[in-house]
């Protein structure tokens, strides 16, 4: 399997299924684990660097974690390829535009279901994506890879502060929970202050699309946790399984009748407007897109509206994104080109003309 | 879209539209600071973890210039400047860009160190989850037995007595085994 491979269809996580996908889009577990006997990745040299990399990609490219690994050296990739990469989440935006001459990689396996980038802030950050709520079942798999790997590789570890990580705040467990939710009713209603400043009392980040930095296009905000010291990973598991994602899925979730109950013309009319400018645009801008998008979702979850089905819609999400079009279209293009062959693509993908 | 805040000339960087109690479709455009204001947004909402930690730091240990330091600690003769003998990270460095140098850092810098991960851990100080299974035997029973210990705070806590007297039983088990 090759890059080439994934660029048509969208990855397990955009599937538009598994549990409470009406509100929750994908489940996302990261570890971040170092070796030990290395400085951190920001101070080791070149040749450090280079040693890390074989160790880890020797490793991870084992067939114990599964065939069809993708390895890719990405000090050596084409821009797009990275930028690819970064728009269907399986490397971080700094992983993929750092400075060329610094070794780094990243293993994609299992449908996408895990990727693993090594020398990116940590030695290895190894990440396991599902669509829906399925904590749990990330945090299995992502715990078997982290068994396998460790037979081979000497983590840095010590008895008070865990798994030792570049970052303090990322010490301790190294867990990095993060639900990806589609709150569109709560931006609508302008509840969805509320919910990030309860949310920031509980120790929990509240981040886009892109995560660290970016804005929240499409209304899809991922929920994160911030403490990885003092806590294990099943209760920091169990905060999101049975308190913070559940409670935000009822807020949607009432924000939604309300909705319905109080405007629904007004509701209604934004649905389908929305639906309206993707099937008749003639150029279109992946902000617009992603905002149109999210109220056909929303449309479509609340049977508002039945000629397109919610898999269609992710995949829509991710494929209009810059590299993505341009891959599906086999061409580099200016902005202005992308935007004429966005909104072609979403007509082909919405069966208009 | 306006390019202009409604309350200020400043540029805009936060447009929503809601729906009023009437029906109408109300645009507002705020800069980031009026936003804030209006409580819409909080200044801090998306901001890069390792940012946040940075003004931690340099709120805690006196400035990015180590200005401010109280004592007879002085310029170039803070303890916080002692270098990692392992990988020469400074906790000067540590405090511009949020990152240790290597895994003996947080040796060397555990008495700075601390009270940040405290604040940053919601309070953790000790590190009770998974352990590698190269870490030893030894390391994986003395975290369970601390794992066991704030169980037993825990029940006691709650006044779950039968729990408790269960867990201490478990406790005294594995000091045996030693």
């Amino acid at each position: 399997m090759t890059l080439r491979n994934i660029t048509e269809h969208a990855g397990e996580w955009l599937r538009g299924a598994g549990p409470q996908s009406d509100v929750v889009i994908s489940s996302r577990i990261r570890l971040a684990r170092n070796l030990a006997g290395f400085p951190f990745v920001g101070h080791a040299n070149r040749r450090q660097r280079y040693e890390i990399l074989e160790a880890c990609r020797s490793h991870i490219t084992n067939k114990r974690l599964g065939d069809n690994i993708i390895w890719v050296q990405l000090a050596d990739a084409m821009p797009t390829d990275r930028q690819l990469l970064v728009e269907r989440h399986l490397i971080s935006r700094q992983h993929g535009s750092s400075k060329n001459e610094i070794p780094r990689g990243v293993a994609v396996g299992g449908d996408e279901t895990f990727a693993i980038m090594v020398n990116e802030e940590d030695h290895l950050r190894i990440q396991v994506l599902r669509s829906g709520m399925q904590l749990t079942e990330a945090f299995e798999q992502i715990n078997r890879i982290d068994d396998i790997l460790e037979e081979r590789l000497e983590y840095a570890y010590s008895r008070r502060f865990g798994y030792l990580a570049a970052c303090p705040t990322n010490v301790g467990t190294g867990i990095r929970v993060s639900v990806m939710m589609h709150l569109p009713a709560l931006k609508l209603t302008g509840e969805i202050d509320k919910v990030k400043r309860a949310a920031r009392d509980m120790h929990l980040a509240v981040r886009g699309l892109f995560g660290e930095g970016s804005e929240a296009q499409g209304d899809l905000y991922q929920v994160s946790n911030q403490t990885t010291l003092g806590k294990t990973e099943q209760e920091i598991l169990a905060d999101f399984e049975h308190t913070v994602v559940p409670q935000i899925i009822a807020y949607e979730q009432q924000a939604r009748q309300a909705l319905l109950r109080q405007r629904e013309d007004q509701l209604d009319d934004k649905i389908w407007r929305a639906w309206a400018l993707l099937t008749h645009a003639r150029v279109i801008g992946t902000e617009e897109v992603l905002q149109l998008l999210s109220h056909v979702r929303l449309g479509v979850n609340l049977g508002r509206l039945d000629t397109v089905d919610i898999r269609t819609i992710n995949e829509l999400f991710l494929l209009t994104q810059p590299a993505h079009l341009q891959r599906i279209t086999g061409s580099e293009m200016d902005p202005a080109t992308r935007r004429v062959a966005r909104a072609r693509l979403i007509r082909q993908r919405l069966g208009v003309r | 879209m306006k390019n202009k805040c409604d309350k200020c000339n400043r540029p805009a960087t936060h447009h929503s539209v809601e729906i009023s109690k009437e029906g109408e479709k109300v645009a507002i455009n705020l800069c980031d600071a009026c936003a804030a204001e209006e409580g819409l947004t909080m200044k801090s909402a998306h901001a890069p973890i390792n940012e946040l930690l940075t003004n931690f730091v340099k709120l805690h240990s006196g400035g990015a210039s180590g200005e401010g330091e109280s004592g007879k600690s002085g310029e170039g003769g803070s303890p916080k400047d002692t270098a990692c003998e392992n990988c020469g990270t400074t906790f000067a460095d540590f405090r511009e860009n949020s990152l240790l140098g290597c895994p003996m850092c947080y040796k060397t810098f555990e008495q700075p160190l601390s009270p940040l991960l405290e604040r940053a851990h919601e309070g953790g100080t000790h590190h009770i989850g998974k352990v590698p299974r190269r870490a030893g035997v030894g390391e994986q029973r003395q975290m369970a037995m601390q794992r066991l210990r704030r169980q037993l705070d825990d029940a006691v806590m709650a006044e779950d007595y039968e729990l408790a007297a269960r867990l201490r039983d478990d406790i005294q088990q594995m000091e045996g085994e030693r």
